[in-house]
């Protein structure tokens, strides 16, 4: 057979196999990430029937995939909105990343993998899945609760910390060494606040220039502005998924709504592309002995999640149930995990056994994040919860404030 | 407004508004960035969880916004009824016949030569509020009216018979 037709035969099958499973994820009530991470590995390198004229076609559609998922997460954010946010909330923010990332680090040199490969897994264990986790709120109809912004407002600072932390770790990654690193920084700090300057007093010049009239126009213009500065992003080391992040916060208004209409089916094909093309490039043959110690991770840093959501709420004021639930809220992480471990795996000389790794948690807490997410809303656990504040209360006859 | 109405910024989603009623519950709305909007309803044990989301097109919004619009205006058209002696409010409706009927509000003039003004109109069974001069009748509206007897008798006569000078 050509190679062509080959590849037209495998993408299609396996395209159309996702779609069966997107649809027996919805069926279940799960996110369909796992799903697509199972399907990547089944169909990989040592998989049951490994791929091989399409490989190409997945690396590049992967590629777009992180791109697109990170414009995407631009645009659903104002910078003014960015900039509230630090302010409020930047203690729960720097919270957040101490307890979340120092684990992952940790378990890095614990095994001996160094330290490029613990600022990795630090990464890895830090960001939880905004996409997960707004999907699971308005699922569970939570969107009005009052710990809700408090979820939402680390999401965002943990978005923005990610446009500092990608350039940094594609610099480490590269093996610049300190001037280097420091001067990729700095590149990348800078553009970071000169476009969210820019964003916040010219957003609308930069919107007006895309007509929002012509959805085709539209269309083309955003994707082809996105890849452009993607593609400059990575040429200056600072990572092409951070490019299309700014790229997002700097449109605004119309033009940023009208995008993300027409731009998320587009995201929701690649992005699908990127989760198999993760699974494809991991060997299920390395599962079995990561899985140990990714359980280890994840029940360890699903517990420092609990507590991050807990103290956050309880800064905002919010009652013992709250507090818990923006905890178990907060543990699934996702595709930013996956992007940062699809980083370093195309670095040669990192540890071969960080991928699987970062597979296997990923699975598991985005598998078990959303179903514990639900636990609160059990009768039993309120329950739990009114007896245990009673009993706490009853041997302090007068209430006292704090 | 004498009740607090809180906002809360939702990055990445919209805003949600939000009220404590004097019994102690709260209620709230979330306003989607994409024009959805949600009526939320809060669990009077747990008060920062919500136990009811209720979406609402904006028929729905409308239509219940018009609701309360409407039962809060005539409760308080009544209120001034007694608050102020002298002076009175009455419905006055816009028989088929009338010579007002498809013409504008300000074509009747009435406020000027009867210093009594009209407030509303109820047209099937929903309430349209202070009306502008360029609101065209139609057969079957019922005008709300406030002023003096004088002055509503002086409205009544120019709706039903036209004009009272001539």
């Amino acid at each position: 057979m050509h190679d062509t037709t080959v590849l037209l035969i495998e993408v299609g099958a396996l395209l159309f196999g996702l779609g069966l499973l997107g649809r027996l994820s919805r069926r279940i009530g799960l996110s369909p990430i796992p799903l697509y991470l199972l399907a990547g590995l089944a169909f990989g390198h040592g998989g049951l029937v490994p791929l091989s004229a399409s490989e190409e076609f997945f690396a590049i559609g992967a590629e777009i995939g992180v791109i697109l998922l990170l414009v995407m997460l631009g645009l659903e954010y104002t910078a003014s909105e960015l900039i509230g946010n630090l302010r409020s909330n930047a203690p729960a923010g720097l919270l957040d990343g101490l307890l979340n990332a120092l684990p992952g680090a940790a378990l890095a040199l614990l095994l001996g993998w160094g330290w490029v490969a613990a600022l990795v897994l630090a990464g890895i264990t830090w960001v939880s899945s905004s996409g997960v986790i707004a999907k699971v709120l308005a699922d569970l109809g939570r969107l009005g609760n009052r710990e809700t912004p408090v979820i939402l407002s680390i999401l965002v600072i943990e978005d923005l910390a990610m446009a500092l932390y990608l350039p940094l770790l594609t610099a480490v990654l590269a093996g610049v060494g300190l001037m280097g690193g420091a001067q990729t920084m700095a590149i990348a700090v800078g553009t970071v606040g000169v476009v969210l300057m820019v964003a916040i007093r010219y957003g609308h010049a930069i919107s007006a220039f895309i007509s929002v009239k012509d959805p085709e126009a539209l269309l083309l213009g955003v994707l082809g502005l996105t890849l452009f500065v993607a593609g400059v992003a990575a040429q200056l080391k600072v990572s092409a998924a951070v490019g299309a992040f700014l790229v997002g916060i700097a449109l605004s208004g119309p033009v940023a709504h009208h995008a993300t209409e027409l731009l998320s089916p587009l995201r929701d094909l690649f992005a699908a592309v990127f989760f198999v093309f993760f699974g494809l490039a991991t060997n299920p043959e390395d599962m079995p002995p990561v899985l140990l110690p990714a359980l280890g991770l994840a029940v360890v840093t699903m517990a420092t999640k609990i507590i991050t959501g807990y103290v956050a709420a309880k800064r905002a004021g919010i009652a013992v149930p709250g507090r818990l639930r923006a905890g178990l809220g907060l543990m699934p992480r996702g595709e930013f995990s996956i992007v940062i471990a699809g980083l370093a795996v195309a670095t040669p000389g990192i540890e071969p056994q960080l991928a699987p790794l970062a597979t296997a948690y990923v699975l598991i807490t985005v598998v078990s994040g959303p179903m514990l997410a639900r636990l609160p809303d059990f009768a039993w656990f309120k329950g739990l919860i009114l007896r245990r504040s009673r009993a706490r209360r009853r041997p302090q006859p007068l209430p006292t404030t704090d | 407004m004498r009740v607090r109405v809180e906002q809360t910024a939702l990055p990445g989603i919209g805003v949600r508004h939000d009220i404590v009623t004097e019994s102690g519950r709260r209620v709230g709305v979330v306003t989607h960035r994409t024009g959805r909007r949600d009526l939320v309803l809060y669990d009077e044990d747990d008060p920062d969880a919500c136990i009811a989301s209720i979406p609402l097109n904006d028929d729905e919004a409308e239509a219940l916004a018009d609701i309360l619009g409407a039962s809060l205006m005539l409760g308080q058209l009544s209120g001034l009824r007694q608050q102020a002696a002298g002076l009175l409010t009455e419905q006055i409706s816009i028989p088929a016949g009338s010579r007002f009927v498809g013409r504008l509000l300000g074509d009747t003039k009435a406020r000027t030569r009867t210093s009594a003004s009209i407030v509303a109109v109820l047209r099937d069974g929903q309430v349209i509020a202070s009306p502008g001069p360029e609101f065209v009748f139609e057969a079957g509206d019922v005008v709300v009216v406030v002023g003096t007897r004088q002055g509503l008798d002086g409205v009544t006569a120019i709706l039903a018979d036209g004009d009272p000078d001539s």
